[in-house]
């Protein structure tokens, strides 16, 4: 059976704004730096590119008629998928699997500093009957009715979430890409103005620009192009429903993609078995959930294993030891892409002053407001 | 530098059979939902199929832009009318290429041994945009070159119309004859929005729009959805003793600056089924293909992908079409569903005339429909973005 490893990894920013740089010249900054640490020619060793991309948050139309010459995919095979990174990375894992590629490339990037009306152009992804013409309320607000349902449902209160911004925000400043860390205390938290009650200014993930590009193989071509490939052991996507009155949230979504990633990776304990996660936190009691969800801490245990430390960095088993969104920003669809950086970064070893031992990492990521979607890789060495 | 291992292998986990399809009336201003019309075609496949929603492991959404219906992620907006509720659940889209492009999709899907039983679900309404669709593609345009000169899409394929013509010493009569054909076709299919039997004198005597391009050479904007099954051969086999077979994908981008390009040949289109036919072991498309259904969003334009497909040589196209070849009763029957220009179309949700019809001809379910010769062999293609994708896919009958 066919295995698929990561070969490439290359990447731009993360920023907060890149005014120096169009969308264009980051996706071709990443991609560059993918192919030269892949060692290939794309125009002539690529057989398939996968972008994932959101028309609204482009602004265009029809966005994938702008991927191919920055990416030197210019007539081959290429698509996109309207979806976070790691479902880019599981079509390419698809592409593999099924011989339709040897040598599949994922793009994903976020030019979030373009959008000037980003609460607005979130509202279009609401139900235009049920949801949309709720007043003049922020999306956020969807975020805030969640955490407080989730809240209530666990019995956790706020100093959870503070004690997760204050680890991110720290892990962060180990990380020259992480432009949102910094040395915050839990109770500058508690203290930061509630902007969409119960949400915090500070357990709110910043945006920010950047692009991701994966270069993923085949076993058999992954072993002549590098010694150190890591694997994609597993891979799972889910979504509950499109509906607020429906949806579990306990990031459902999240549980299931993680059982399909898991099953097959062949984990069985992923509390044990996994060394790393990088999880979505792009609002601060999303991370908690997501904990939950992967099976890293049973339910309702996530608060006490927070505050021993078993989280952090030198802890048991560290959870976004890159700082993750509320350092690094919110990436819009390459925020799975910059989990799965981390993860691909720390295996090989090339994790600098942030390396932690693993063998064994997951990425998650979630489809962001106000959705219940997402996916879950699993990567080892 | 390393030693490329020379050539695709497609060692397939499984090979990949349809087993059911489903299509909603093509039509304009319904006044269902995109969620309902999905609902619709979803039911329609599962039941040919002989499968409850339960039994589907994924789903594959193709829907093109979100500026059509004014939702971001329209992909999770359609999610629970489409099936996809509590499963795996992917959008790709590829603009006008989503048609062709989701059922690929769906191959992959089950030929990875990811799944064994993929629902493909198109949907698309292009009724929402007031007043014209034309309005949504005003953002399809590159925002510094192309956008100031305020283009629309007519305009653009009457360039292209028009140097097909004239590489190739091509008369608009002979261009209208592929309209009058799929009108005609398509008064037997009942999902059909615009069939007519009109003349090729109806065609150049309709409203010009950009010339050459008349009212009558263009498909109408519709709404609608289509739905297929693609399942794991041992599914198949409990389900049915006819399943069509996916013998070959392939797909190709080319560049986004279309100006670059000569416009008479499409170059994607040919890189794409390259791909299909090297899988589906075809080396003479002309004479293994049986029936096709390539994308005719424009008369011209099924002249243009028969060329693509190597069905025609270069400017062969317009005297098959005269001398009856590409009739339903022809020797190689082309849009016998009667196409985009009698159908309808509802850009993704082309789906159902392209790969579902070929899939109801090689099942011989296609009713009226059913082309007089015996066909093993078809192929489904469509084309979008910025003139600019090729999407091809091979089914076949036998195994």
């Amino acid at each position: 059976m066919t295995r698929v490893a990561v070969v490439g990894v290359g990447y731009s920013g993360f920023n907060t704004n890149t005014p120096d740089l169009s969308w264009k010249e980051l996706m071709y900054e990443a991609a560059v730096r993918a192919y030269e640490d892949a060692g290939i020619n794309p125009r002539r060793d690529v057989d398939s590119f996968v972008t994932c991309a959101e028309d609204f948050w482009e602004g265009f139309a029809i966005f994938d008629e702008f991927v191919p010459d920055q990416l030197g995919a210019v007539l081959k095979p290429t698509l996109t998928v309207t979806a976070d990174f790691l479902y880019g990375i599981a079509t390419a894992f698809m592409h593999i699997k099924s011989g339709l590629a040897e040598i599949a490339v994922v793009e994903a990037h976020s030019k979030a500093s373009d959008i000037l009306t980003f609460g607005n152009v979130m509202k279009f992804a609401f139900d235009p009957v049920w949801l949309r013409p709720i007043g003049k309320a922020h999306p956020y607000y969807f975020a805030a009715l969640e955490k407080s349902y989730y809240s209530s449902l666990r019995g956790y209160c706020d100093d959870v979430y503070a004690e997760v911004v204050e680890k991110n925000k720290r892990n962060g400043r180990l990380n020259p890409d992480a432009p949102y860390s910094g040395n915050v205390t839990a109770e500058d938290v508690l203290s930061s103005e509630a902007s969409f009650y119960p949400l915090r200014k500070l357990e709110i993930a910043e945006r920010a620009d950047g692009a991701v590009v994966f270069v993923l193989a085949s076993d058999e071509v992954a072993r002549q192009l590098t010694d150190t490939p890591v694997w994609v052991d597993g891979i799972g996507w889910w979504s509950e429903t499109s509906n607020y009155d429906t949806m579990s949230f306990t990031a459902e979504y999240a549980r299931k993609a993680a059982e399909m990633a898991y099953d097959m990776a062949g984990i069985e304990y992923p509390a044990k078995q996994v060394d790393i996660a990088e999880v979505d936190d792009r609002f601060a009691f999303k991370e908690v959930q997501h904990i939950e969800a992967l099976k890293l801490a049973k339910p309702g245990e996530v608060d006490r294993l927070l505050s021993e430390g078993y989280f952090s960095r030198d802890g048991a088993l560290p959870v976004n030891v890159s700082g993750g969104n509320l350092s690094v920003g919110n990436l819009l669809e390459a925020t799975g892409g910059q989990k799965a950086l981390e993860i691909v970064l720390q295996l090989r070893g090339e994790a600098g002053k942030r390396q932690v031992d693993a063998e064994m990492g997951v990425a998650q990521a979630w489809r962001y407001v106000p959705t219940a979607s997402g996916a879950v890789a699993v990567f080892s060495r | 530098m390393f030693e490329r291992i020379k050539g695709l292998k497609f060692h397939k986990k499984q090979d990949v059979a349809i087993v059911g399809a489903g299509i909603t009336l093509f039509r304009r201003r319904m006044n269902e939902t995109g969620k309902e019309l999905s609902y619709y075609a979803v039911k329609q496949a599962l039941e040919e199929a002989g499968l409850e929603i339960s039994d589907i492991d994924m789903v594959v959404m193709g829907s093109a832009p979100d500026s059509f219906d004014g939702i971001h992620m329209k992909g999770e907006y359609l999610l629970d009318g489409s099936g996809g509720s509590n499963r795996p659940y992917m959008r790709v889209f590829v603009g006008g290429g989503t048609g062709v492009f989701a059922p690929i999709a769906g191959y992959w899907h089950v030929a990875s041994g990811l799944a064994d039983v993929c629902l493909v679900i198109t949907e698309e309404k292009m009724s929402s945009v007031h007043p014209h669709p034309q309005s949504a593609f005003k953002y399809i345009w590159d925002p510094i070159l192309d956008r100031p000169l305020n283009p629309n899409l007519i305009w653009i394929f009457a360039l292209e119309m028009r140097r097909y013509m004239h590489e190739n010493n091509i008369k608009h009569e002979d261009i209208a004859l592929v309209s009058v054909k799929n009108k005609g076709n398509a008064l037997d299919h009942p999902a059909a929005q615009v069939a007519e039997k009109i003349t090729v004198e109806d065609v150049l005597s309709s409203e010009p729009m950009a010339l050459p391009v008349r009212r009558l050479d263009v498909s109408p904007p519709s709404d609608g959805a289509s739905a297929l099954i693609m399942v794991a051969p041992h599914i198949a086999r409990q389900l049915t003793d006819e399943p069509v077979w996916v013998d070959g994908v392939g797909w190709a981008l080319d560049t986004t600056w279309w100006t670059n390009r000569d416009l008479y040949f499409p170059r994607y289109v040919a890189e794409a089924a390259k791909m299909a036919y090297k899988m589906a072991h075809i080396t003479d498309p002309r004479k293994e293909i049986d029936v096709a259904e390539p994308y005719d969003p424009f008369d011209y334009k099924e002249l243009h992908h028969m060329e693509g497909l190597g069905l025609a040589k270069k400017g062969e196209a317009p005297i098959l079409t005269r001398e009856g070849v590409t009739a339903r009763d022809g020797d190689l029957p082309v849009c016998p569903s009667g196409g985009l220009l009698g159908v309808g179309n509802p850009i993704a949700a082309t789906m159902g005339v392209k790969v579902a019809e070929i899939y109801w001809q090689l099942a011989y379910r296609a009713g009226k429909r059913q082309v007089a010769k015996e066909v093993t062999t078809g192929v489904a293609q469509a084309w979008g973005d910025l003139m600019q994708v090729g999407t091809v896919m091979v089914l076949s009958n036998k195994r």
